[in-house]
């Protein structure tokens, strides 16, 4: 038995908003893949819960009228994966979402619960800042749509304001258009495990695909929030991408991030990993795009 | 033969094989708007409807076992990460230590009890653990049956490397995985061929009406 003090059980997301505001105390449980073994293990114990298990509306993922992907809340981590929606525009969040547990904690965990707990190491994350995504948020005040960079706070702290919840990832069809991407992540095992660091890259070639028309890097697990590598990114912009680009652009991200030592891993071999993570990112994300990477200068 | 219901099955007339709860943690009594402790869920296990009151703080692993009996749903870990509670949820594995039994309103739930047909006949999926001697101490084997019949669901043919990565969600630890991954092939084939057999007679059988 969790202990639960109480479970409401919205069906539809002004409901959601309307318990949330009614109990200002209770909690949110998306697909419980997280809180509920929190709850096993003793903690967050004794409290109103509100469940979002009931609101199916946020469980499609669509293309608005301007192309906008709207990926629903709630959709599991394998529904946002097989998706061939999300693997025609954002190819590389299946890699990503991918490597999160096993099948069947996929099956429960959701990618707007992955992205509310906060953590750095959110394995949706920092796909999410490679693509500049943009969250949708319902509240009492009505609907706010925020990029995912201003709702990270702080360490496990979101912009999730009270009667808040989050209904929808966006990407902006400026978001995708012509970008290709990557996923690497680091753990001890090759399943089952959190991040001890993770990089997603994307790139837009220029027309002909000579050059790089832009470049977006972001980590996991660098800092006290996913981040965006922008001394990373001016390096690639423009430039023609060669081996030694690429490295120069991996050494420069390295300055953007704050990674710190844990009993997980050492600071020194987070940066070390960091880098040879992007390396290796960016140049299957440039050759997804259609660039070819020249001989070394 | 007759068919002979299945004992592994619930019926509507079995009592209730609940065990005491124990003792829980009080924390004041909720609000006045507050929904009870107990939900009526009706759902579908292995393939027949039920209802029935349940705890709200309760998971699906604890509410199958104790509720219905289906001790197959083996409780390894509790926090999702050994797979020994695998249950098919719409068609869908899940580890149901880490699911709320309330959620399952509505849903059809699959247990290893309901894979075998009701005159006891194995399906394909336990056939091949049992052809390739996948089964050791057994207790991640329920679980893995309901992963494997998942997959064979899907019709697709996957790579040995894809299907490791499939069951990752399962730890054994008589460490006897290699049997298991030949058990996991081995059933997929099974259902293919079935599959392509029905497809064939019903082929035949139009063919010879026309």
């Amino acid at each position: 038995m969790f202990d639960l003090k109480a479970l409401y059980e919205p069906t539809t997301v002004p409901e959601a908003v309307r318990l949330l505001a009614d109990h200002p105390e209770a909690r949110i449980m998306a697909g419980g893949s997280d809180t509920l073994v929190k709850l096993r293990d003793g903690k967050l114990g004794g409290l109103e819960w509100v469940s979002l298990h009931g609101l199916d509306e946020l469980r499609r993922i669509t293309l608005d009228d301007d192309d906008t992907l709207r990926i629903g809340a709630l959709c599991s981590f394998t529904q946002v994966a097989e998706s061939d929606l999300v693997r025609r525009c954002i190819v590389s969040l299946p890699e990503a979402l991918l490597t999160i547990g096993g099948p069947q904690v996929r099956n429960i965990g959701t990618i707007g619960g992955n992205l509310c707990n906060g953590v750095p190491s959110a394995d949706s994350a920092s796909t999410c800042y490679a693509w500049d995504a943009r969250l949708e948020l319902a509240g009492p005040d009505g609907v706010r749509v925020l990029p995912i960079a201003d709702f990270y706070l702080s360490a496990g702290k979101v912009d999730l304001r009270p009667g808040e919840i989050l209904t929808a990832i966006l990407f902006p069809h400026e978001a995708y258009a012509g970008y290709k991407g990557a996923y690497s992540k680091y753990a001890m095992r090759g399943a089952m495990d959190i991040a001890t660091v993770n990089v997603a890259t994307s790139i837009k070639m220029a027309p002909g695909g000579a050059t790089i028309a832009d470049a977006r890097i972001a980590f996991g697990v660098a800092a006290p929030t996913p981040i965006r590598a922008p001394h990373g990114e001016a390096v690639l912009r423009g430039q023609a991408p060669t081996r030694a680009l690429v490295g120069a652009a991996a050494r420069a991200a390295i300055a953007d991030t704050r990674a710190r030592d844990s009993w997980r891993a050492s600071r020194a071999f987070r940066e070390h990993m960091l880098e040879e993570l992007t390396r290796r990112s960016l140049l299957t994300s440039i050759r997804r795009a259609g660039g070819e990477i020249g001989a070394e200068q | 033969m007759t068919a002979q219901p299945n004992p592994l099955l619930p019926t509507e007339d079995q009592p209730s094989q609940r065990r005491p709860t124990p003792p829980q943690p009080v924390h004041g009594a909720p609000g006045p708007n507050a929904p009870g402790m107990n939900k009526l869920v009706t759902f579908e296990l292995n393939g027949r409807p039920v209802s029935k009151m349940v705890d709200i703080r309760e998971n699906l692993a604890d509410f199958l076992r104790n509720e219905f009996g289906l001790t197959s749903v083996k409780k390894g870990c509790e926090v999702g990460e050994c797979g020994a509670c695998t249950v098919l949820i719409d068609g869908r594995a899940i580890d149901s230590c880490i699911y709320l039994a309330a959620w399952i309103d509505g849903k059809t739930v699959l247990t290893t009890e309901g894979l075998a047909s009701p005159t006891g006949e194995l399906s394909d999926v336990q056939q091949a653990f049992v052809d390739t001697t996948a089964v050791q101490c057994g207790f991640c084997t329920p679980g893995l049956l309901m992963t494997a019949t998942e997959l064979a669901a899907t019709g697709q043919t996957y790579t040995r490397e894809e299907l490791r990565r499939r069951i990752a969600g399962h730890l054994c630890r008589c460490t006897g995985y290699e049997n298991i991954l030949n058990a996991v092939e081995l059933a997929l084939q099974k259902t293919q061929t079935r599959a392509a057999a029905a497809a064939d007679e019903e082929f035949w059988n139009t063919v010879s009406g026309l």
